[in-house]
């Protein structure tokens, strides 16, 4: 009990807007990196995986619209279709949301499986369009997925000690 | 706090399930436009001009690790390739250097070859090996001994008369130049015929003709060339070209500056003449004006 309690307030630390957005901007920018080949394809997705961490942590302030337009965004840094990203990102969002007291239940071994099959699910929307636009299921993508659900207590670890305000996280 | 109830959540607007459904029907509406139309590109333009930034600075990175690999380089790989490039330009300029030498050797030899053609007389390629170390004596030391050649030849190059054998030695040969103080030429005026003689002055560049009347038929830039008498030299070689006449009636002789045809110091190859048929042997009497031989020998030093 005390170590949900514990956990709760982890999930209860202050998230400023603009640490919201700075976050997703991060994001964008290391999706945005040169990346070629082999590292295209293992590429994790940040945007996806910071979008998650805010649905599931701050469910009120983060919502499916703010996902959808980080998708655009996305999308137009990709050079891909309009709505590809937003549509996976709207799923992967409405997942999050929902799921959230779930997701927050869990310890992070046991989160980075769920996150793993919203991921899935998510990269199943976008390789659909991309499918039924390009004609060819885009398989090897698939495996961003793994490398995204990896990425995730990693990343959940980061935001939170950047969350944490400085100088009194033993308090906490 | 945020998270207290899902009540709040619920009541901050449109249920999640709406939400999903609407977004998701306009991504698909975009999707569709998209792809069938060329409606949103204006949209995509003014987009991505806010990214833009974003884009800007996902370059930079890659970009400082550019610079980063760069930079080590011009430190460590940089000198290395330098210092490499350094040794090989020393290589290369001295073989350049040979190159030319070479070249400059080749066309001469060339030159000299034709001219033996030309002259057909038995010639010998000799090879200068040493110069006397005393610059006041114009001599040369060839690479022809005892066994090829004898004291009284002439010695030319592929553009005139440079000098004669004095002094054989087992292995060398010595010549005297013919701008050597104590050595003499007869030569004739190209032009007229004139004989006269031509006496070195111990500079490389400079010959004197002494004993030329000053009403002498003789002009600048007349070309002297060897007269054959006495046979040393054979005849009509050129030897030095006039380059300063002086005639004051005060003396009896004009003074005659020559210069040598031939740069007498500027080869390493030169031609050794046999010998040419031996003359009757003169008749004793006084005088001779046409001394072929150095005029004081036993002063070579050793």
């Amino acid at each position: 009990m005390n170590v949900l309690l514990q956990k709760d307030r982890e999930f209860m630390l202050p998230a400023r807007p603009a640490f919201i957005v700075a976050s997703l901007l991060a994001a964008l920018l290391f999706n945005g990196l040169p990346w070629g080949g082999i590292w295209l394809a293992l590429r994790p997705d940040m945007v996806a995986l910071v979008l998650l961490y805010w649905c599931t942590h701050k469910p009120h302030r983060f919502g499916i619209g703010f996902a959808w337009v980080i998708g655009i965004l996305a999308d137009v840094a990709d050079a891909s279709l309009f709505g590809q990203h937003a549509l996976a990102y709207t799923l992967l969002a409405f997942g999050g949301i929902v799921l959230h007291r779930r997701v927050q239940m869990f310890n992070l071994q046991q989160q980075t499986l769920q996150v793993f099959l919203m991921l899935l699910a998510s990269y199943a929307a976008y390789a659909a369009v991309h499918w039924q636009v390009r004609g060819h299921f885009a398989w090897g993508f698939m495996l961003g997925s793994v490398t995204s659900a990896m990425m995730w207590a990693p990343l959940t670890l980061l935001l939170q000690s950047l969350r944490r305000p400085k100088g009194n996280s033993e308090r906490l | 706090m945020d998270n207290t109830s899902s009540v709040k959540f619920f009541n901050r607007g449109p249920s999640p399930i709406v939400r999903l459904v609407f977004f998701s029907l306009l991504s698909l509406l975009l999707l569709f436009i998209d792809a069938r139309h060329q409606y949103l590109e204006s949209t995509r333009s003014i987009l991505s001009t806010l990214i833009y930034p974003l884009q800007k600075l996902t370059s930079l990175p890659p970009m400082l690790w550019h610079e980063a690999d760069d930079f080590f380089t011009t430190r460590n790989r940089l000198s290395a390739d330098n210092e490499e490039l350094r040794a090989q330009h020393a290589s290369d300029a001295a073989q350049a250097l040979q190159l030319q030498s070479l070249q400059a050797e080749n066309t001469h030899l060339r030159t000299m070859l034709e001219m033996r053609e030309r002259l057909n007389l038995p010639m010998q390629l000799a090879e200068v090996l040493y110069a006397e170390r005393d610059p006041s004596r114009q001599k040369l030391l060839l690479n022809l001994g005892q066994s090829k050649v004898a004291a009284g030849q002439a010695v030319l190059d592929n553009t005139g008369v440079v000098g004669q054998v004095t002094r054989v030695l087992p292995l060398l040969s010595e010549v005297t130049l013919i701008t050597d103080k104590d050595h003499e030429v007869p030569v004739q005026v190209l032009r007229n015929g004139l004989r006269v003689i031509l006496f070195g002055s111990g500079n490389p560049n400079e010959l004197e003709m002494r004993y030329a009347p000053v009403t002498a038929d003789i002009q600048d830039g007349d070309v002297l060339v060897t007269s054959g008498i006495d046979g040393t030299y054979p005849p009509g070689l050129p030897v030095a070209k006039i380059s300063h006449i002086e005639r004051d009636p005060a003396y009896s002789f004009a003074r005659v500056q020559c210069a040598p045809i031939t740069g007498v110091n500027n080869q390493r190859w030169l031609f050794v003449m046999s010998s040419m048929a031996k003359l009757p042997p003169r008749p004793e009497g006084p005088a001779d004006t046409s001394a072929v031989k150095p005029r004081k020998s036993g002063k070579f030093p050793r």
